[in-house]
């Protein structure tokens, strides 16, 4: 069942909704909910809301319990190919638990987190932006990681990213949420703009692993292994940032292990020709995250490493 | 006068990235000045130029306290403003969401890092901000509810009116926020709108500044009227007004007018037929504080925000 949880009218005769799938079967009283698109230019969500509801749908006998998918909470911006909302200064993950008196923007996030409070579990499924690439992984505040980690480790990915509480992540959805006694978890992977069909597959795999253990899913799990993700321990993040301006340019691939000092890749100058920075692993470790969009200022993020 | 580069930063393709700044008199660190952050921040950043023209005049006559130091950054952010972004060309992050910055982190970081290297250990600090939402205001002084906030030193730029608020999560990463915490008597002054320069809400702007540095003995013999006796109110206290809505805006009542209860403030309008769809009153008599700008109205938008009186 296709129901709208937020309508406000645009100036021309058109109306902003935000829409969700209710998937309901059997006795079981367990809701989850899948959200995605509050950024216009992460789209790897919408391959995974599209197999996660055919998958259910093929095998509905299987369902109990509740799960409801929200494909986009930022129509306006998917649609525009825009990360933010369309006219509105701020990140819609900054604006959470919203405000019903604010802008429409605000409004509808207060309307969004009033309509997932009380679900037995949350997933927040983002793919970084334009500019970086990453590994199917959870970031998870350290706060929350005790009651967190062991359902995060049923998702099928490949990395836990336990960080630093941030007094500006108070306001991004799952904050807002877990504050509120909603278990929600944030799923990172892929880059900005595109859709990676084989993480998709692991994530979608890994959502119903977790629903069969919260016992909304009597389906089979195939194939029924689920990845051990590597779980970070204390800070030991290690970011890898642009000396120079120029152009980025590398063969290596993220999900691998990097050894201390191996090529990671080199800023060049296509104008003059010269290499004005080599790139290398300041320490041994899991690279997670590398550098996708090439033009780069002194200071772009170019890689994340995991030190092992 | 001295005029130095407080940042400067390679680009791959454009001339090389510049942050300028303007420093008058010299000794204790007295007030800074930061101009435009955002690229439609024209009027923020013309307001700064004019101080900057005006000062060095006074400077030359020998009217600016000589054991004390003026520091005024026009802009933070030349490359956006050139090629008519907002925030950061390259990936849209706004520098006034990244303080106190990081010098080892993203560009953006880098930036608000710099700035704040030059502008921390200030006694004052004035930031020409721009508001979240289109709109115009009654001239004020905004400041964050930090526990550090000097609501009474903000009377001295004689603007009608001082406006505190709660900061709320993502203010903590905030010019403001951080000036405050970093011991700084920080005010966000809001003049004018974006992407214009205009002549009475400059003019104002400019003269609340200068007689804020009068009022603080930074310049002397400069003829500025008192200015108002400031009112102080807390954000929440104002009567927010949205639009039932969306359709063409067609505003009646602009800032600094008086309105009645139940009196026609705007009307929404249909955007093929013509008619009027929505009448906007005033849900109370008062003044009117923040009027929305744009042509266009969504449901739900604030239009309005009124003083109660």
């Amino acid at each position: 069942m296709i129901k709208t949880v937020v309508s406000s009218a645009l100036p021309i005769d058109e109306k902003l909704r935000i829409k969700k799938n209710i998937l309901t079967n059997g006795k079981g009283k367990k809701r989850i909910c899948i959200v995605t698109g509050t950024h216009g230019d992460e789209l790897e969500g919408q391959y995974v809301c599209f197999e996660l509801i055919n998958k259910i749908k093929a095998n509905m006998e299987k369902l109990d319990g509740t799960v409801e998918i929200y494909p986009s909470l930022n129509p306006l911006g998917m649609d525009s190919i825009t990360r933010g909302v369309p006219n509105f200064d701020l990140d819609m993950n900054r604006i959470f638990p919203g405000n019903p008196e604010g802008s429409m923007a605000e409004a509808a996030a207060f309307a969004i987190c009033e309509d997932l409070k009380g679900a037995d579990m949350v997933i927040d499924i983002h793919s970084s932006n334009i500019f970086l690439r990453e590994i199917p992984q959870i970031r998870i505040n350290v706060d929350e990681a005790e009651h967190l980690v062991p359902y995060a480790r049923m998702l099928n990915i490949d990395f836990i990213w336990v960080h630093e509480s941030a007094t500006v992540l108070q306001a991004t959805l799952a904050h807002s949420l877990n504050r509120c006694s909603t278990p929600t978890i944030v799923v990172e992977m892929g880059v900005g703009m595109r859709i990676n069909h084989s993480m998709g597959n692991e994530l979608v795999r890994g959502i119903l692993n977790l629903m069969k253990n919260m016992g909304i899913w009597e389906g089979e799990i195939s194939p029924a292994v689920i990845s051990e993700p590597v779980i970070s321990n204390g800070d030991n993040v290690i970011f890898l940032n642009a000396d120079k301006s120029g152009i980025f340019l590398t063969e290596t691939r993220n999900n691998t292990i990097v050894e201390k000092d191996e090529l990671i890749g080199k800023i060049v100058d296509p104008l003059s020709g010269d290499i004005l920075q080599t790139i290398k692993a300041s320490e041994r470790g899991l690279l997670f995250t590398i550098r996708a969009y090439p033009v780069v200022y002194e200071g772009s993020l170019i890689a994340r490493i995991y030190k092992l | 006068m001295k005029k130095e580069i407080i940042f400067s930063m390679k680009s791959p393709y454009r001339d090389d990235f510049r942050i300028q700044a303007f420093r008058f008199g010299k000794g204790i660190k007295t007030l800074a000045i930061v101009g435009a952050m955002r690229g439609d921040e024209i009027q923020q950043q013309y307001i700064c130029s004019q101080l900057i023209r005006i000062l060095k005049d006074l400077e030359e006559k020998g009217k600016v306290a000589a054991d004390r130091e003026i520091l005024v950054i026009p802009s933070v952010n030349p490359f956006s403003m050139n090629v008519g972004k907002r925030f950061w060309a390259l990936d849209g992050t706004d520098i006034n969401r990244m303080f106190p910055g990081y010098d080892q982190g993203e560009t953006t970081q880098r930036i608000a890092a710099s700035l704040f290297k030059a502008i921390e250990g200030y006694e004052y600090g004035i930031q020409m901000a721009s508001y979240y939402m289109p709109g115009d205001f009654i001239p004020h002084v905004r400041m964050l509810q930090t526990g550090y906030e000097a609501v009474e030193d903000a009377k001295q730029f004689g603007l009608p009116y001082v406006c505190i608020r709660q900061p709320l999560p993502f203010d903590t990463t905030m010019l403001n926020y951080n000036w405050q915490i970093w011991n700084t008597k920080a005010f966000s002054v809001y003049g004018g709108q974006t992407n214009h320069v205009e002549d009475k809400t400059s003019k104002l702007t400019i003269e609340a500044i200068l007689r804020f540095m009068k009022n603080n003995g930074l310049i002397t013999s400069v003829n500025i009227n008192p200015g108002y006796l400031s009112d102080i109110m807390n954000e929440e206290e104002l009567i927010t007004v949205k639009s039932d809505s969306g359709g063409i805006l067609y505003r009646i009542k602009s800032p600094y007018d008086n309105v009645v209860e139940n009196e026609t403030i705007a009307r929404v309008i249909h955007p093929y037929e013509g008619s009027v769809i929505s009448e906007i009153k005033s849900p109370c008599n008062g003044v009117i504080f923040f009027a929305h700008n744009k042509p266009l109205a969504l449901q739900g938008d604030p239009l309005f925000k009124i003083i109660n009186s």
